[in-house]
């Protein structure tokens, strides 16, 4: 049967078929579309397979647009349909030979397959290119199977994200690469040289020089063979050697092909009213491989199918001159952006071997030509554009300098923000301005920014805050420096598996440059490990590190650990007894009714706490600190709870517990609230018939009476929903948030929502109770010192020098 | 030539130990990839530098949170810097060569 609607046809359903699809109905909201898709599901991002391969995370995620979006815009999806014939005099083409459909202007955008060289052995089982999500499945699968080696012959980008992929399903596997150098179309050998380091530290092992002869068989593949008679064993092959533009559809029509289908400025082939987009179109003798210049020519066949004659206003946007390619490697744990040419004749480079960071920027006739940024991507946004724009530069090494400061809100409009959906940081802030969008999830949601690979997404958060006059307000850093969330942070040490400070400064940059963030990501760290972490004290503050606090002469005050502010003559003894002995300038009674000596030495610290043989009290740390109680119903005529046992019970549950900031504690056993429980950070009134249990309290420079949470009835359920928060806030306060900035910004009833639920509050209580069996008394580091000078300078008498005598002339 | 401070297992990686040098009380930074040493004191009120958090090329002191430069002692957030000194490491042993008192990074 004969379908004739003339309107415009697109076959091919990739992300170019797609492209074009979206920009036609922009301009036009009346023509009929028909999209006719080979593959079996609606266009997808083939771009972020990769992810799919390392997460095995269904490929129906990939989706670009719902299926109600082909409903509600009007085009008509033709999934798993094929063309097997046009007629361009009738204009008229064949749907699997068996349906017919009228045109009146055709979009070829068949794409390209994956090359696969004509070797022997290339059709064995286990042999895959990496393409589509059945090959995805597939290499996922052997992967998995318990194989000792998979090899990925291949040194491009596609290709390492596979061996990323096969690396993550704890595969061992080699890239073999023809080249001496990887990624040789977008990167000079300097950042290659860098790069083979950084991928061997993911589990990737690289082999250069290596022309695969043979896929060893027989009956599936077993290993390569290389034309140097050498070998290597692997029971998976991923072939990723390029792309071979799809023209055969074009060819069969008579259109003129080279390489790929050639198409002129307007995207026009040689057949009237035919155009060709995407991979398998040759532009001025390029065929494009990468996927931001497709967005480029979308735009430019859309506006010559609505009849904008491009070629008849030459300058006007709607011709397309090429573009300048550029990259992102979406391997998590190396950061690499690269665009336009990788050498200028001058060339300004920034590198750190130790640190695998290379940061060039290449010129030519005193304009910028090229980029590329491996290990530290900062300011890539403001590069890339400066490329694209071909913009002037006096002084390159500035250039890189300036670009590593600026944040994306400092850009120019055009500046391409999402390289996966083609979005400039102009339509971002016009979502704004214009389209009356109030924060980065509705911007992302109407401009498609972020949606793709979701690496822009800080950016576009950025842009959006600074476009929304700062309503939602700037994330709050961990690290400034990096502009790195806590929770960004948390998800990497989660995710990475990593256990210590210095390895995320490793991996992400973090608290290397100003180092201030260090404590706050020592914290983070010893939190998502459960205190299971690997500790390195350099990380944290002086108090932290002799569990003291610092005075300001440079002396320290020790306070001992009394349970609800609760001590016996003994123990009075004895903190008199180190006071004489020490000479302690100062003994105070505390606000929160503990003793504090103050004025002490560092080096007679651990004698102190030996003598004392109290635990800590934690009165230097941002840790669970007093719980300040009130005699209660022990003694008090008007007591109605027992509050001194309450504060004992939690004191001793939450003992050495770190925290985001310090919390400070009080139950008082009435009404009268002599502990003063309602301005504390957790406090526990007694009230007749239960407890009232409140948080986010505050008596310092501002006054802030404590929520209730809720009132309970039983001394134990107090304990436990007190408890429950404070892993609550544990887990989910910034560092340095006290209790009453976190529940105002988190909001009282969320706070309520998780702690009050059952499942939430039974996991929370879990996770605390985890974390508090890795704790220990840190006043024992007296007799097991993390470094024999822990408590002392270099010239302090102990231990002795190793050497020549200190000062002495060499 | 330079006046002998520690041995290199003296000073914890990524911290700073205090020494007195020709009367002079100098802190011993051991960054992640190279010694320094600087005056001892904070210029603003005598903070411990020796007691600071060290990172690749900075140390804040412990009291106000004033940051230094390390190798040159130069100020990163407000007010003076502090004298800075050349150390050397041979044969696990680290050296300090005194610059004159009055010399400071600006």
């Amino acid at each position: 049967m004969l379908d004739m609607s003339p309107g415009v046809v697109i076959v091919g359903g990739g992300i170019a078929g797609q492209a074009v699809c979206e920009a036609l109905r922009e301009r036009d909201r009346d023509v009929a579309i028909t999209l006719v898709c080979g593959e079996t599901s609606a266009p997808y991002d083939r771009v972020r397979l990769s992810e799919i391969l390392v997460s095995g995370e269904d490929p129906q995620t990939l989706g670009l647009r719902p299926a109600e979006w082909y409903a509600d815009n009007d085009v008509d999806l033709r999934v798993g349909r094929t063309v097997t014939w046009v007629d361009h005099e009738r204009r008229v083409l064949g749907l699997d030979d068996t349906d017919e459909l009228g045109f009146a202007q055709l979009v070829v955008a068949t794409g390209s397959q994956p090359l696969m060289p004509p070797i022997p052995g290339i059709g064995l089982q286990d042999v895959h290119p990496f393409r589509d999500p059945a090959d995805c499945e597939a290499i996922r699968h052997a992967a998995a199977s318990g194989i000792e080696r998979a090899a990925v012959i291949g040194g491009g980008l596609l290709g390492l994200e596979a061996a990323r992929g096969i690396a993550a399903q704890g595969c061992a596997v080699t890239v073999v690469h023809l080249l001496d150098r990887l990624m040789e179309r977008q990167l000079d050998a300097g950042a290659s040289s860098l790069l083979a380091p950084a991928l061997a530290g993911l589990d990737i092992d690289v082999e250069f020089d290596r022309n695969t002869q043979q896929i060893i068989g027989p009956d599936r593949a077993h290993g390569l063979r290389f034309t140097d008679g050498s070998e290597l064993l692997a029971d998976l092959v991923v072939v990723s050697i390029g792309i071979r533009p799809e023209t055969e559809l074009a060819r069969s029509m008579g259109i003129v092909c080279d390489r790929g289908i050639i198409v002129d400025d307007a995207m026009r082939t040689s057949l009237p009213g035919v155009l060709a987009v995407g991979e398998c179109a040759q532009h001025r003798g390029i065929v494009y491989g990468l996927v931001t210049p497709i967005y480029d020519q979308a735009r430019v066949a859309a506006a010559t199918l609505t009849g904008a004659d491009a070629a008849a206003n030459p300058g006007t946007r709607s011709l397309y001159l090429g573009s300048v390619p550029s990259a992102k490697l979406k391997v998590a744990g190396i950061d690499l952006v690269c665009a336009g040419e990788s050498g200028g004749d001058l060339e300004a480079v920034v590198t750190d071997a130790a640190t695998g960071i290379y940061r060039k920027l290449s010129v030519r006739d005193g304009r910028v030509i090229g980029t590329v940024l491996l290990g530290d991507t900062r300011g890539s946004e403001a590069l890339v554009a400066a490329v694209r724009a071909g913009e002037p530069v006096d002084d390159p090494l500035q250039a890189l300098a300036d670009a590593s400061l600026a944040g994306p809100a400092d850009l120019p409009d055009t500046a391409q923000i999402c390289d996966c959906n083609g979005v400039c940081k102009g339509d971002l802030v016009a979502a704004v301005t214009d389209g009356g969008c109030a924060t980065p999830r509705e911007v992302m949601a109407v401009t498609r920014a972020g949606t793709g690979c979701g690496s822009c997404r800080p950016a576009v958060k950025e842009i959006v805050a600074a476009a929304t006059g700062g309503l939602n307000d700037e994330p709050a850093y961990l690290c400034p420096c990096r502009k790195q969330t806590r929770e960004e942070l948390g998800l990497r040490i989660r995710e990475d598996g990593i256990q210590s400070v210095s390895e995320v400064a490793a991996a992400c940059g973090t608290g290397r440059e100003c180092g201030v963030c260090k404590p706050a990501l020592a914290y983070l760290v010893s939190e998502v490990c459960a205190n299971q972490h690997r500790e390195e004290r350099d990380a944290r503050f002086i108090n932290d590190r002799v569990h003291a606090n610092i005075q300001h002469d440079g002396t320290f005050s020790v306070v001992p650990r009394m349970y609800g502010g609760v001590t016996t003559p003994d123990e009075l003894r004895r903190i008199a007894d180190v006071a004489d002995k020490y000479e302690v300038p100062m003994v105070k009674v505390t606000g929160g009714q503990r003793l504090d000596l103050l004025g002490v030495k560092k080096q007679d610290l651990p004698g102190i706490w030996r003598d004392l043989g109290m635990p800590s009290g934690h009165a230097y740390a941002k840790a669970v600190r007093t719980v300040k109680t009130c005699v209660g119903t022990d003694f008090c005529r008007f007591g109605l709870g027992d509050s001194v046992g309450l504060g004992i019970e939690m004191e001793k549950l939450w003992e050495g517990l770190h925290t985001p900031h310090k919390v400070k504690s009080g139950v008082s056993g009435c009404p009268r609230n002599c502990a003063e429980a309602t301005v504390k950070d957790i406090g526990c009134v007694a009230v007749e018939g239960g407890w009232q249990v409140r948080a986010g309290g505050a008596a310092g420079g501002n006054v802030r009476e404590a929520d209730i949470l809720a009132t309970v009835q039983t001394r134990g359920e107090a304990l436990r929903l007190a408890t429950t928060f404070l892993q609550y806030y544990r887990e989910n306060a910034e560092y340095k948030e006290r209790t009453y900035d976190f529940i105002p910004r988190v909001g009282l009833e969320k706070v309520r929502e998780v702690i009050l639920g059952e499942e939430t509050g039974a996991a929370l209580r879990e996770r605390l109770r985890i974390a508090k069996v890795a704790t220990s008394d840190p006043w024992l580091e007296r007799d097991d010192p993390y470094h024999p000078r822990q408590f002392d300078d270099l010239d302090t008498p102990e231990p002795a020098l190793v050497g020549p005598p200190a000062g002495g002339e060499l | 030539m330079g006046l002998y401070a520690c041995h290199v297992d003296d000073v914890p990686l990524g911290e700073g130990r205090a020494i007195t040098l020709d009367g002079r009380r100098i802190a011993i930074f051991r960054a992640a990839e190279a010694w320094y040493a600087l005056d001892a004191a904070c210029p603003h009120r005598g903070g411990p530098l020796a007691d600071g958090i060290v990172c690749d090329r900075a140390v804040i002191c412990p009291l106000h949170e004033r940051r230094f430069d390390l190798q040159s002692g130069a100020p990163l957030t407000t007010g003076d810097g502090v004298g800075a000194h050349a150390v050397e490491v041979r044969d696990e042993r680290v050296f300090v060569t005194l610059v004159a008192a009055a010399q400071r990074a600006a």
